[in-house]
């Protein structure tokens, strides 16, 4: 008996809680490892099982084709399709079947079944079928193996018990042959398999699935089970594309994800200083809500020029328009994107969310996210993923790309075309799972619609609560204080009023108060002229009262003579003169 | 290839190929049906008894309906196990018949020699 599989048993009487302990062998799947906990039981055989078209076949020759590549020699055992069949459909996966086999690291058998050719004429094994599968083993030194599908034998022969017998021979056969085998069967009415195979292969049992709800197909796994390992329990779904299987196990994320303190600008100056001066949290999700034209695409964009700025890659999923456009776009408010896909840093991944289903579209992203490795990503906008009324399925989507993303410490920014006069909440039902959520209104007063941001959380973080006028010219993007008036905020030209109609008013006052300020000036010089004259008076007046006891002196002649004279004196000089005389 | 295995286990199949052989197949092959020379392949898997028990049912079939015209050459597949990729064998004990045309295949121990008989196309001959 193979190596592997002692290591597994003295493993496990050490330690039976542990799953790990299970030698596993990695079958390279995208995320099916992760399903799996690290893989297939190693030296053990797995079924594959599902119905026609769903992908059994691929599964099982990804796993041979990564044991080649780790090293471990694989055969195929096709009952199905020959060798140059096999050959032409991996070729599109870039794997190069022939220089596997010249090389000797893969055997390929067709076992070609054709039921008119035989004729039974009494007891007979399988034993031809062994030799076959023993000598391609033992030619290449498999070390894993794939029968595609065994369950042809039951089309073949007529004796079902002798070929049960012979089944569970051959597979009792490849666990003590120590090989790691994947066998895949055909689903039947009731059962797995058609015939059965479950029966007999019992470590290992991977359900495949390909429905089709609302005109959209999505193919789904499940491990039915898996002896002696933990594994994951749901339906995953999975992606047969062109860079070969992905399976999303998106729910097995979690929430054990590194959180980062780390900020990262939103590339629009005065609404980073309204996120407490420094912008969003580096792999937080950023939800960008508004109704059409509110400008959320725009506060993306200046979020991708922000980061590339700092020299991190984007993401950019449009599902509304074609990246040409989106560029265009961008570049009529200042922001200038094309240099910047030119480089690499952006990748504008363009495409209708009803090309497929939502799975596919999760999974085909994934995959993207996962070739370019970007630090932010842009899914402009979520809300048309909702078709019909498949929010859950689209919530559930989303639960996914935001856990995905979060976990890769990825910024995420999704814009969401909200109903015109909405509630401040998504029918998708996802704002509670955004970190920060910026709310993009258009206020409509005086015969003009203005763009107006608010912030409606921020987690984490102090942040403003004021309401901003969002001003979108070919300059760029920036925010602007609302003036408070009579009636409220307000906004655009009536903001643009109100500040004029305070500034008259305030010339206004000043020149009131400079007119006040003359007319004292002037007010002043006349009392002041007014008190000299006085003071004039009192002064003659003084110096007549200083004169008068000499005038009684010289003539007591009358009172009357020294009023005239004293009412001379008041015209000018010529009393004085007199008096000289 | 594979020749000292042949004669190994095609041991009794061997005098079968002497005494039938040559000369007739030359005479009588272009002009009657059952002058036909026939050909046939037992594919076996190691010495079993099911091995043995076909060979012999078969010989004893082959001399009654084929006299004189007949050779079989017994293939150990645990021995050659390439040659099982040929013929599409699956299932031992096996007879092809490769000779004459369309070839056929036979499985079983051939306990059921008018099954054998049909599947050989003699049973039609013998009438």
């Amino acid at each position: 008996m193979s190596r592997a599989k002692t290591k597994v048993s003295k493993s496990r009487s050490k330690s039976p809680a542990k799953p790990a302990s299970l030698a596993k062998a990695a079958t390279g799947i995208e995320g099916l490892d992760d399903v799996l906990g690290g893989g297939l039981p190693r030296g053990r055989p797995t079924l594959i099982c599902g119905g026609p078209g769903c992908g059994k076949t691929l599964f099982g020759l990804h796993i041979i084709f990564n044991g080649v590549a780790q090293g471990e020699p694989g055969v195929v055992i096709s009952f199905e399709e020959s060798a140059e069949d096999l050959a032409q459909n991996v070729a599109s996966l870039g794997v190069d079947l022939n220089r596997l086999v010249r090389s000797k690291k893969l055997a390929i058998d067709h076992v070609h079944i054709d039921r008119s050719e035989i004729l039974e004429t009494g007891g007979y094994d399988l034993s031809g079928l062994f030799a076959r599968v023993e000598y391609a083993v033992d030619a290449v030194g498999a070390k894993r193996i794939l029968l595609d599908t065994p369950e042809m034998l039951f089309a073949g022969f007529s004796n079902m018990a002798l070929l049960r017998s012979e089944l569970e021979r051959l597979f009792r056969w490849l666990k003590d042959k120590g090989l790691t085998t994947v066998i895949t069967g055909e689903r039947g009415e009731a059962t797995l398999t058609r015939h059965g195979l479950e029966e007999y292969v019992s470590d290992c049992v991977i359900s495949l699935d390909h429905r089709v709800s609302a005109q959209e197909t999505t193919r789904r796994l499940r491990i039915v089970k898996y002896r002696g390992s933990t594994h994951g329990t749901n339906e995953y779904p999975f992606l047969i594309g062109n860079h070969g299987i992905s399976v999303l196990p998106i729910t097995s994320v979690g929430l054990a994800y590194e959180v980062s303190n780390a900020r990262v600008s939103s590339g629009i100056a005065a609404l980073d200083e309204m996120l407490s001066g420094k912008g969003y949290f580096r792999g937080s999700s950023v939800l960008v809500t508004g109704t059409a034209g509110t400008g959320k695409s725009s506060v993306a964009a200046a979020f991708v020029a922000a980061s590339c700025a700092r020299n991190e890659k984007c993401l950019y999923f449009a599902l509304e328009e074609p990246t040409q456009q989106v560029v265009r776009n961008m570049r009529s408010i200042g922001c200038d994107l094309g240099p910047l896909l030119d480089r690499g840093l952006l990748q504008i991944s363009a495409s209708r969310p009803t090309v497929s289903g939502l799975e596919q579209h999760l999974i085909s992203m994934h995959a993207a996210i996962e070739r370019l490795k970007p630090k932010v990503v842009i899914v402009d906008p979520i809300s048309s993923l909702a078709t019909g009324n498949n929010f859950n399925e689209v919530k559930s989507m989303l639960v996914r790309l935001f856990d995905y993303l979060k976990g890769k410490g990825i910024t995420g920014l999704f814009t969401y075309l909200s109903a015109p006069r909405g509630l401040e909440e998504t029918e998708l039902g996802v704002s509670s799972l955004i970190d920060t959520w910026l709310e993009l209104r258009d206020i409509e007063c005086r015969g003009e619609r203005n763009r107006a941001l608010y912030i409606l959380k921020s987690r984490g973080m102090a942040h403003s609560n004021q309401v901003r006028e969002f001003v979108i010219s070919r300059k760029g993007l920036n925010l602007v204080d609302v003036i408070l008036g009579p009636e409220g905020a307000l906004i655009g030209s009536a903001r643009l009023g109100q500040a004029a109609a305070l500034k008259a008013e305030r010339a206004r006052q000043t020149e009131r108060a400079d007119r006040r300020s003359r007319e004292l000036g002037r007010r002043r010089q006349l009392v002041e002229a007014q008190i000299a004259a006085l003071r004039a008076e009192l002064a003659l007046e003084e110096e007549d009262a200083e004169r008068e006891p000499v005038a009684s002196a010289r003539s007591e002649a009358g009172a009357a003579a020294q009023r005239s004279s004293t009412r001379q004196s008041k015209r000018g000089a010529r009393p004085t003169a007199e008096r000289r005389e | 290839m594979s020749t000292s295995t042949r004669k190994r286990a095609a041991r009794p199949a061997a005098k079968a190929v002497k005494k039938a052989a040559p000369k007739r197949k030359l005479a009588r092959k272009p002009s009657k049906p059952d002058s036909e020379w026939w050909e046939l392949r037992l594919y076996v898997a190691g010495q079993t008894a099911m091995g043995m028990r076909a060979f012999e049912n078969l010989k004893k079939i082959c001399e009654e309906h084929l006299q004189g015209r007949y050779r079989i050459e017994v293939v150990d597949l645990l021995v050659n196990p390439t040659l099982a990729r040929g013929d599409q064998i699956l299932a031992v004990p096996t007879l092809v018949r490769q000779l004459p045309p369309p070839m056929k295949k036979i499985i079983g121990d051939f306990s059921n020699a008018e099954r054998v008989l049909v599947g050989l196309n003699l049973r039609p001959l013998k009438r």
